[in-house]
């Protein structure tokens, strides 16, 4: 018997600009369920982050409690990690943002840890557009506590022991919207495909970028009544368009046709390459992608891939002015600079 | 691509690479994982199934097996496979319960086998317990042909050699020895109702350069001097010998006059070292003992000085490879090169001969003068006459010869109960799931990070001073342990059926090694450019499943799979097992 994963990787496996190869990014072997959308959600990342080349202790990743919560040890096995407590991660990463600027902040949640728990923590960090990708390990139910309805359960919805869902959903990406997001996604678990650029665009925003990924929970939610299970999911969810993600010292080689999709730099000077399907859809504006995220909701689809970004993103660091240099790194001479300057700054006063 | 049709045993015997690439298809890691059981006698039963002698083969075989083993495709050795087939000879226990039981009552055919080696035996092996009345006829004093006469005791011992050849031979076998058949027409008039030619490729080449007459006293033929020095007839050897040629019977020869008296033995060669046809291990073993390999030196005479042989003159060459890859060797333009000898001995290849076959038996010879065999079924253009072995296509191995004498048997009870040859049996095939429990399969599927054990040998000292000293001491049990957890496994197959698959992609996050891609289908060429990692081994298949709800295909790359089982423990819905596949070649004694 054995439940360990063979050291041996491809002896070929493509490495990036670091020269790492995938296996670099990768984490303990999973404890989830089988099936778990959340184990494709966590291969997502390590793809994103080894084809974006990122040095993994550049990154630090944090997490609530939930089933979601726990992925954290499944990839990254090289980045800066901080379990915290349910549904106060948004917290956590607050602090440690403004304590050290240069770290890529990955906070993952699911839909209990930040649609009940932490309703509040999201609202806020989402406000105060906190430089972090959020990402949503969405079921619509508590995996850990035997699949009891979340507060993402869609009204109607039914898992696999329960009754039809009867409370409206909370849906988190029209919250975020709300609430001063400055990226929203949503995506499909088991669409990398999409998922991969998607958390990629995420990582070079400058501001909160929230990707909402539904994710089936295979043991509880993944029946027939279930609208998070991956049949359901791939039967009703309507991409905006595709995006395709160029990073910034890549050359653009693919030729685009004018008008057929958008090009948008990035902060980090990476670019995305936006193919909409419907022309009317502005992802660039807020009441668009509202009015969107409504239509296919009365619809009965999903509306998933880019759904808002605001090109003038300020991240919380730019509101504030804070120094350039990490708060963590400044000395005691820098933060106290001493008589002489303090008596300038009285005169200055009278 | 079409969806792979895994119903095909053809596809997963493929799959197990050592047991495909061995001629006798030796399931080998499933007596790998019964020595690992310590089952010595079971592991050891299952080989001499298949391949008849695997104290001999686990000492002396040509191992194709471990080029084509998986590991070294995700590592850098492969499985010492062959040297566990002897821990599995070594440590068995009475096996004679175990073997075929003859019956008294004759089936009243007669066949008549020429020559007692590898493929004369294994022919035997699987008439007898269906009731043939065998002969034998051989030249040499017992049975095992070139066994006996060319493989050094030192890397044979007798007794090995003669224990597996009498579980043959004590099938009730008549063995004629001693007797060179001289006229294959007098055994056709003996009225067999087929004959087996099994004679090898007895003659040696030799080189015929200026000086050799005058130096003949002192040059022998390689294979006839390993013979005489097995049958005793040559006990001494001059202080300096040149060995010429680059094969494994180079090997044997200066090893063997290393312990004859040789003290500067040398192994010269046209060719450069890397492409000798000796095994890489023997020309290594040659090496320890002391022994240099001069290469690229082509042999141009004989020196002779007042009648006597006083040494060889080379010519130095390199090597140079054209656009094809063609070589040729191109003189350096240096002086020759002088070296001393008190004997010369040439192994510089072997040939077949007939002189004892009469040509006006139907038996249709080539423009080689080779007679003309069918390929699958070994039998000649006289439809009573079936060849094997070395006789049948040219100097191959002793592993070579038992997959010829196993349808060689096939063919001949076909053809004594007047059904067609053509019509060959089916092989055997089974597949059970290996699934136990929750994480738990009935194979030791973690995967052990050792690298290759080596064989203990005995010291140079004592080996160098007695011929018949076995220079390896083969693994003990617990190193045979470790060396079989290096096995893969590759015989328990990841089976998918895309009717259960929900498509949740566990199974590519969590492969190890990134076999297995979910994607559109399209052409093998377009399709290996797409998957998850490179694919770019084209010698190993595309495992592609029918068409899923997405309208994607599954598709996996055999290559690099670890046989790890973890796509089986992390799908969902058990579209993903892990299935063991055994595959037995057809042969004649199946039907009992």
């Amino acid at each position: 018997m054995s439940y360990q994963l063979p050291k041996f990787r491809h002896p070929e496996l493509p490495v990036n600009d670091l020269g790492y190869t995938k296996a670099e990014y990768e984490g303990a072997i999973s404890t989830l369920c089988a099936g778990c959308g959340h184990d494709s959600i966590s291969g997502a990342i390590v793809r994103a982050c080894h084809e974006l080349s990122i040095e993994p202790h550049k990154i630090a990743k944090l997490s609530g409690i939930g089933c979601s919560s726990k992925t954290p040890t499944y990839f990254l096995g090289n980045s800066h990690g901080f379990n915290s407590v349910h549904g106060r991660m948004p917290s956590v990463v607050t602090g440690a943002a403004l304590a050290n600027r240069d770290l890529l902040y990955m906070g993952i949640s699911g839909d209990g840890d930040t649609a009940s728990i932490g309703m509040g923590q999201f609202a806020h960090v989402a406000r105060r557009n906190l430089n972090m990708v959020y990402i949503i390990m969405n079921n619509g139910c508590y995996g850990l506590t035997k699949g009891q309805d979340s507060a993402t359960a869609d009204r109607g919805s039914a898992s696999k022991k329960g009754d039809p869902n009867i409370y409206s959903s909370i849906d988190l990406c029209g919250t975020a919207l709300q609430m001063g997001a400055t990226f929203i996604g949503r995506s499909f678990s088991g669409d990398k495909e999409q998922l991969v650029p998607l958390i990629k665009a995420a990582m070079s925003h400058r501001g909160f970028a929230l990707i909402d990924v539904i994710s089936p929970c295979v043991t509880f939610n993944n029946n027939l009544a279930s609208t998070k299970s991956y049949e359901f999911v791939r039967e009703h969810s309507e991409a905006t368009g595709t995006i395709d993600f160029v990073p910034m010292h890549k050359e653009i080689t693919t030729e685009y046709e004018p008008g057929s999709s958008h090009e948008v730099t990035l902060h980090d000077g990476s670019s995305i390459h936006l193919y909409k399907v419907d022309d009317s859809f502005d992802p660039f504006n807020r009441g668009s992608a509202m009015g969107a995220l409504e239509e296919h909701r009365n619809a009965g689809n999903i509306l998933t891939g880019l759904i808002y970004m605001n090109k003038d993103s300020r991240d919380l660091h730019e509101v504030i002015e804070t120094s350039q240099r990490p708060l963590n790194e400044l000395e005691e001479v820098d933060l106290c600079p001493g008589n002489k300057m303090l008596v300038n700054i009285n005169a200055s006063l009278r | 691509m079409k969806p792979t049709n895994i119903k095909d045993p053809e596809y997963f015997h493929k799959v197990v690479d050592c047991q495909y690439a061995c001629p006798a298809h030796t399931p080998v890691p499933e007596y790998i994982r019964l020595i690992a059981a310590e089952r010595y006698t079971d592991a050891y039963m299952v080989n001499w199934e298949s391949n008849v002698f695997p104290g001999i083969l686990g000492r002396t075989c040509d191992r194709p097996c471990e080029p084509a083993c998986r590991r070294v495709r995700v590592e850098e050795e492969p499985v010492a496979i062959c040297r566990l087939k002897r821990v599995a000879a070594d440590n068995k226990g009475d096996i004679s319960d175990r073997l075929p039981v003859i019956p008294k009552k004759k089936n009243g055919k007669r066949i008549a086998l020429i020559g007692a080696g590898p493929a004369s035996l294994t022919v035997a092996r699987g008439l007898a317990p269906l009731g043939y009345e065998i002969d034998v006829y051989d030249n040499q004093f017992a049975g095992g042909g070139m066994m006996r006469s060319q493989i050094p005791a030192f890397r044979l011992p007798e007794k090995v050699l003669n224990e597996e050849v009498n579980y043959i031979l004590d099938m009730g076998i008549n063995a004629t020895f001693n007797v060179e058949v001289d006229s294959l027409k007098e055994i056709l008039n003996k009225n067999y109702d087929a004959v087996f030619v099994g004679t090898g490729a007895p003659r040696g080449k030799g080189l015929n350069l200026p000086g050799l007459e005058d130096a003949m006293d002192n040059v022998s033929l390689g294979i006839e001097w390993l013979s005489s020095v097995a049958f005793e007839h040559t006990d001494s050897i001059g202080k300096r010998v040149l060995v010429l040629g680059g094969g494994n019977t180079a090997m044997d020869c200066c090893r063997t006059s290393r312990r004859l008296g040789g003290e500067d033995v040398r192994v010269v060669v046209r060719s450069p070292y890397e492409d000798m046809k000796a095994s890489p291990w023997e020309k290594e073993d040659a090496q320890h003992e002391g022994i240099p390999i001069y290469n690229n030196h082509v042999p141009k005479d004989f020196v002779v000085e007042d009648g006597r042989l006083k040494g060889m003159r080379f010519e130095k060459v390199e090597a140079r490879y054209d656009e094809e890859g063609k070589r040729s060797l191109v003189p350096t333009g240096e002086d020759l090169v002088f070296m001393e000898a008190d004997d010369v001995l040439m192994a510089i290849g072997q040939e077949n001969t007939f002189p004892w076959i009469e040509r006006d038996l139907g038996i249709e010879f080539d423009k080689w003068d080779m007679p003309v065999v069918n390929e699958s079924t070994f039998q000649s253009t006289n439809e009573k006459v079936f060849f094997g072995g070395d006789a049948a296509f040219g100097p191959e191995n002793v592993i070579t010869a038992v997959a010829h004498g196993h349808q060689a048997a096939v063919s001949i009870d076909l053809f004594c109960r007047g059904d067609d040859v053509n019509d060959r049996p089916s092989p055997r095939v089974s597949q059970g799931s290996q699934k136990m429990g929750v994480h738990e399969w009935s194979y030791d599927n973690d995967i052990a990070m050792d690298q290759r054990y080596k064989v203990p040998l005995a010291p140079l000292e004592k080996t160098l001073t007695d011929r018949k000293m076995e220079v390896e001491l083969g693994f003990d049990q617990s190193t045979g342990f470790k060396e079989a957890e290096r096995c893969l496994n590759c015989d328990v197959q990841t089976v998918f059926d895309e009717v259960r698959c929900i498509e949740c992609d566990a199974c590519v996050d969590i492969c190890p090694t990134d076999c297995i891609s979910f994607t559109s289908n399209g052409a093998e060429e377009d399709l290996r450019g797409r998957l998850s990692a490179p694919a770019g081994n084209l010698a190993q298949d595309l495992y592609v499943s029918a068409d899923l709800p997405t309208m994607r295909v599954m598709v996996k790359d055999e290559n690099v799979c670890l046989h790890c089982g973890l796509c089986a423990e992390r799908c969902p819905t058990t579209a993903w097992d892990m299935k063991k596949f055994l595959y037995s070649v057809s042969k004649a004694d199946q039907q009992l």
